[in-house]
Formats: structure tokens, C-alpha cells, sequence
């Protein structure tokens, strides 16, 4: 009787399947398939666009110019729209055509992407820390970016609110009935996701605000909190499904334009939004990458672009989005959208991003700390 | 022989090489520190106590399958046959979003099982699911051709000499599948060990309690420590290969001593 050595269709394959799969697996697999995937989409939108519009206008001269926008994740149809309308008054000042390609994914991962060779133009990001990363890293843009354009070049902003199922059935009206016994919370892993380090600042900087209101007891509120935490999802999108799909939490903790997304998009018979007394301003700033649009030869038309979000028509469009605009006007035309609250920002709290991202979100921060004294 | 060595080496040890590079860059007192941190401890006990759990279930119920399709004709086999492949070829991603919705306690696998006292998604339990649903190939694979070439006078000539059937199954069959089956859970287990796609949808994913150590990586590399994540990633690489060297070397012996018998 022989033995012989195991196969499947072949010693050979076994090696590759072992090799391929067990040994390879801890590499970023999903990281790569997403920039993969959006780049193979961008070439053939590209590729649709260019093809569509190739005819129309040689008669002009200028050449068809090409934008890649890297952003994240719940901006998709905000973009979608500003992208659009930015083309259509490009076209009507310059005569050039030009065709925007977008790139959405977690904010921590998009910049990564960019810090490792993805040409983008510009960056439209979740937090400020990401694009400091790309300037600090990458050294693709000035330290100073945030200085360059209005508002700490954030054309809109937004806040964190909370989504409850109908009827508010555990009757959460604030941030302190988020660490009830037998309330349980939704929320991304601040680690992995922008919009959840928002919600965990939104949560430190009200136990902060309290009368009483010290470092130890914001830790100890932030703490209480996250014990009504079942689930940690890797991004905002991930929290939003975990809610709304597999029926998960009394409360998901959520970007006011993701909640209001859900809010219209599954059907107000389902959700409601329970504004807290104070929240967090959150800003998502926008930045040209220098070196990348220098080399693309792209810079007059991505400051052009970003511009375009502080115009009459772009603020509108990121209202229409919930994104709470910059102009007065515009504001004042979607005031009952957007309901006044007590808004904190993270400078005046927690002296800007890089120092709120080493306190609560680094090895060994706060957020550390929560899960690691058991 | 020359080929292989030479697409092995660009495939498999190049990469490889690199991550192995990137951490010896780090200095013995960084890497130390990073791979060993309480939160990445938690995650290797898990992401190894799952892995283990997910390979012995796939062990047991892998051979089950391999035997029945080897050993009984059934309506539908084809079918069956072709359906243990399907968790090579679904994307991992998917597979966790299905899994999760079933097992989730909204779900209706998951809400069965909660009225039983029992959570799946989003504990270690979900993990373990996660897992053997991608292993399973990887046992059915390797037992299967082995136990078709095992023929059947083998036994007839054992019941001939007064073998009962458990002395048949212990004595005669047993021996000659081992080192395929072997192969197999090690198999199972290093692609658990590694699994990230399937798993982060359904673990729930909380710090020291369901956080698998392929999703420490991705959190240090969104944090930009490459360095960190590079640690991590070494010392799951350590262990796979120990793990398979082991198998590899327990092959040999039980191949040794099948011949032998």
C-alpha cells in the first residue's frame, strides 16, 4: 500500500494556495481592491466620457483636461453633482472640456493611497489630520495648506447627530442617554474611521462642556459609552448598515448628512434624527496637492475647482446635500434644513487634529486606555 | 525545475522578503514593541484560537464530506461536489455580509439561535463561522483524491483476515489518510489565521474581545504605522510557516510509519 503526499490537483498548486493564501493574506487585500477597483473605474469613465465628448469640441483647441478628485466615503453624490455643474461652468468661461474622476473610500485609507503614488489633483477628505499626513509624508503639499483657502479650507461643514429607530422607543434626547444601562450605540472604530473620531471628540468635548466637566470625567462619560458599543465597525458606512440593515442598536451615532441620507433614502417610517444639545463642528477641508498637480500641469483648474465649492452654486449643492454651507445666504435659504445647535470645534477643545489625534487615537491614547483597563 | 524556482521567488519570496526587510529595519526594541502590545497579544490568541477551532470543525466535518462524496453514489452529486469549491471563488467580502446577515440577531439563523442563549455575529463565535466556511475546501480537497485511490480490496483483504470495520477504519484507512488530512487542516488553519474579508463583517470587531490580528494590520496602516503593521504581519507569517513546517514534518513521520504497516 503506498501513501501518497497529499494533493489537490497537484503538490505545485498546494504551495501556491498555501502561499497565496495564508501567507499573502495579511497584506491590505480590501485597501488594494478598492483603489483598484476605483481606478479601473476611473478609466472607464474616463475612457466613456473622453470617447463622448472627444467630437465635440476640437473646433475650441484647448484640450480635454482630466481632474482625479480623492475623497471619502459618503460624499459620493455630493461629488457626483459638483462635479457636473464645475464642468458646465468650466466649459462656459475657459471653452475647455474637462471630466472629474472620483476616488471615494475611508478618509485614513484614501489618503494613504495618495501618500503612496495615487495622482490626485486635489483631496476632499474627512478631517484635516489625513491631508496633513499626505503634507507631512508625502511632502505632496505645504504644511500650511489649511490656510489657503476661506474657512480653514472647509467649504461646508457638517455635525454629528444622532439617527433612532421610529417612535424613539428608548426615548434618547442627549448625549447622556447614550450611556444608560441597556441603550446600545452604533458607532465606526475611531482607529479606521474620520466620521468616528468626530463622534468620540462630539462625546468628550460634551462631557467636557458639563458644569463639573474635567478630563477624567470626559474619559470616564467617553468610557461608559463605548461599554453600550456591541459593534465597531471598520467605516461610517459599515456603522450605517450595521444600524439600518441588520437592525443592530437603539441609537447610531452619525455625520448629519449620513443621517439625513438614511432618514430619506430608507423611509422616514423607519428612523428619526435626535439632534444632542451641543455637538461637534465638524470640518472636512479640501486641499490642491501641489506636486501632483504641477506635474499633471492641472493647478489653475483644481484651484478653480475647489473655488467652485465656496460659489453661490456649490454651497447650494452641498446643501442640498446636508452639508451645512459656509455663505450666509445660502444658509439662510436652507435654515430650516439645518436646526441651530451648540456647536464646539475641535481647536477650541482640543487644541486642532494633531494633538487630538496623539491624545485619544494613537498607541497607547485614550481610546487605548478604554479598551485596555479591564 | 528551474522555472518553478524562479516564479516561486518572484511570487511568493520577493514579497515576502520585503515585509520580512521592512521590520528588520525597525531595531529589535521597536519591533518588540509594537508586536507585542496587550491589544495585538488579544489579537493573536484570538485570531489563533479561531483559526484552530475553525481547521479541527473542517477537520471532522471536511472528512465527512470527503468520504461521503468519495464513498456513496447520490442523485445530485455532481452538484454537491462542485459546491465545496465555491468558497475559493465567492469574494471573502461577500461571504461575510451573507453570514453576517444570517447570523446577526435580526437574522434568522441568528434570531433562532439568541432564543437559545447564544450569539454568533459579532462575538468569537461569528469568527469561527467565518472561518470554516471559507476552510472547508481546503479539507475536502486534500482528503478526497487520497481516499479515491485508497481501493477497496485494501479493506476487503483486511475484512478477509478478520478485521471488524472500526479496526478496518483505525488500522488500514486511517493511516494512509492521515498525512492528507493533515495537509488539509493546515491548510485550513493558515488561510484562517490570514483571513481578513469574511471576518471583519461578522467579529464585530471590538478591541481585546473580536479583533482579529489581520484587522490590527489594516488599523495601524490607516493610522500610517507601516512599521506596526509590518511587526504584526511578520510574526503571523512566523507562525504560519512554523505551523506548516509542523504538519510537514508530522506528514513525514506518519507517511514513514505508513509504509512501514
Amino acid at each position: 500500500m503506498t501513501t501518497r503526499p497529499a494533493s489537490i490537483h497537484g503538490a505545485s498548486i498546494h504551495e501556491l494556495v498555501t502561499a497565496a493564501r495564508a501567507v499573502a493574506a495579511p497584506a491590505p487585500r480590501p485597501a488594494r481592491r478598492t483603489s483598484l477597483a476605483s481606478t479601473r473605474g476611473q478609466i472607464a469613465l474616463a475612457l466613456a466620457l473622453g470617447l463622448g465628448t472627444a467630437p465635440a469640441s476640437p473646433a475650441l483647441g484647448a484640450e480635454p483636461a482630466k481632474l482625479l478628485n480623492v475623497s471619502y466615503d459618503p460624499t459620493r453624490e455630493l461629488y457626483a453633482d459638483v462635479n457636473a455643474a464645475f464642468a458646465r461652468s468650466w466649459k462656459a468661461r475657459t471653452g475647455q472640456d474637462v471630466t472629474i474622476n472620483q476616488s471615494h473610500g475611508g478618509s485614513g485609507k484614501q489618503a494613504r493611497s495618495v501618500i503612496d503614488g495615487l495622482e490626485a489633483d486635489v483631496v476632499t477628505l474627512a478631517l484635516a489630520y489625513d491631508i496633513d499626513a499626505i503634507a507631512e509624508k508625502a511632502k505632496l503639499l505645504p504644511a500650511d495648506w489649511q490656510r489657503r483657502l476661506p474657512h480653514n479650507s472647509s467649504p461646508y461643514t457638517s455635525t454629528i447627530v444622532f439617527v433612532v429607530r421610529k417612535g424613539n422607543p428608548k426615548k434618547v434626547r442627549d448625549w447622556d442617554d447614550l450611556v444608560r444601562p441597556g441603550v446600545s450605540v452604533i458607532t465606526p472604530n475611531p482607529k479606521t474611521s474620520g466620521g468616528a473620531r468626530w463622534n468620540y471628540l462630539a462625546a468628550w468635548g460634551y462631557a467636557l462642556r458639563r458644569p463639573g466637566g474635567s478630563e477624567a470625567t470626559a474619559r470616564n462619560f467617553v468610557a461608559k459609552l463605548f461599554k453600550n458599543v456591541p459593534v465597531l465597525d471598520t467605516g461610517a458606512r459599515g456603522s450605517t448598515t450595521t444600524f439600518s440593515e441588520r437592525g443592530l442598536g437603539d441609537v447610531l451615532i452619525a455625520w448629519e448628512n449620513e443621517a439625513f441620507l438614511l432618514s430619506r433614502e430608507v423611509g422616514k417610517e423607519r428612523f428619526e434624527i435626535v439632534l444632542p444639545s451641543v455637538s461637534i463642528l465638524a470640518e472636512p477641508p479640501v486641499a490642491v496637492v501641489d506636486v501632483n498637480a504641477d506635474k499633471k500641469k492641472t493647478r489653475a483648474l483644481a484651484t478653480a475647482y475647489l473655488e467652485f465649492l465656496y460659489t453661490e452654486a456649490g454651497q447650494e449643492i452641498a446643501a442640498k446635500h446636508f452639508y451645512r454651507p459656509r455663505s450666509a445666504a445660502v444658509a439662510a435659504k436652507f435654515a430650516s434644513q439645518f436646526p441651530k445647535l451648540s456647536l464646539f470645534s475641535i481647536d477650541e477643545f482640543f487644541g486642532g487634529w494633531q494633538k487630538a489625534q496623539k491624545t485619544h487615537f494613537g498607541d497607547g491614547g485614550t481610546f487605548d486606555q478604554i479598551y485596555q483597563v479591564k | 525545475m528551474g522555472l518553478t524556482l524562479g516564479y516561486l521567488a518572484f511570487i511568493v519570496i520577493l514579497p515576502l522578503s520585503a515585509l520580512v526587510l521592512k521590520a528588520a529595519a525597525m531595531g529589535p526594541a521597536a519591533f518588540a514593541a509594537a508586536a507585542t502590545s496587550p491589544r495585538v497579544m488579544a489579537s493573536y490568541s484570538l485570531s489563533l484560537k479561531t483559526a484552530v477551532l475553525a481547521a479541527l470543525v473542517n477537520g471532522v466535518f471536511g472528512f465527512v464530506v470527503a468520504w461521503v462524496l468519495v464513498r456513496y453514489p447520490f442523485p445530485g452529486k455532481k452538484v454537491v461536489d462542485a459546491l465545496v469549491d465555491l468558497p475559493l471563488a465567492l469574494p471573502t467580502a461577500v461571504a461575510g455580509i451573507v453570514l453576517t446577515t444570517l447570523y446577526a440577531p435580526g437574522g434568522w439563523a441568528g434570531k433562532a439561535l439568541l432564543a437559545l442563549g447564544v450569539h454568533v455575529a459579532f462575538a468569537p463565535a461569528g469568527i469561527v463561522v467565518a472561518l470554516v466556511f471559507v476552510g472547508i475546501p481546503f479539507v475536502v480537497r486534500s482528503v478526497q483524491p487520497v481516499l479515491e485511490n485508497l481501493e477497496a480490496d485494501v479493506e476487503e483483504a483486511a475484512a478477509s483476515l478478520g478485521a471488524d470495520r472500526l479496526q478496518i477504519f483505525l488500522r488500514v484507512v486511517l493511516p494512509s489518510l492521515l498525512p492528507a488530512w493533515l495537509t488539509g487542516l493546515a491548510l485550513a488553519f493558515a488561510r484562517g489565521l490570514g483571513e481578513y474579508g469574511s471576518v471583519v463583517f461578522i467579529a464585530g470587531n471590538l478591541p481585546m474581545k473580536t479583533e482579529i490580528a489581520p484587522l490590527l494590520i489594516m488599523t495601524k496602516l490607516d493610522q500610517y504605522d507601516y512599521e506596526g503593521a509590518t511587526a504584526i504581519a511578520v510574526v503571523l507569517l512566523a507562525v504560519a510557516v512554523t505551523f506548516l513546517l509542523f504538519i510537514n514534518g508530522l506528514q513525514r513521520l506518519s507517511s514513514r510509519r505508513g509504509a512501514a504497516v
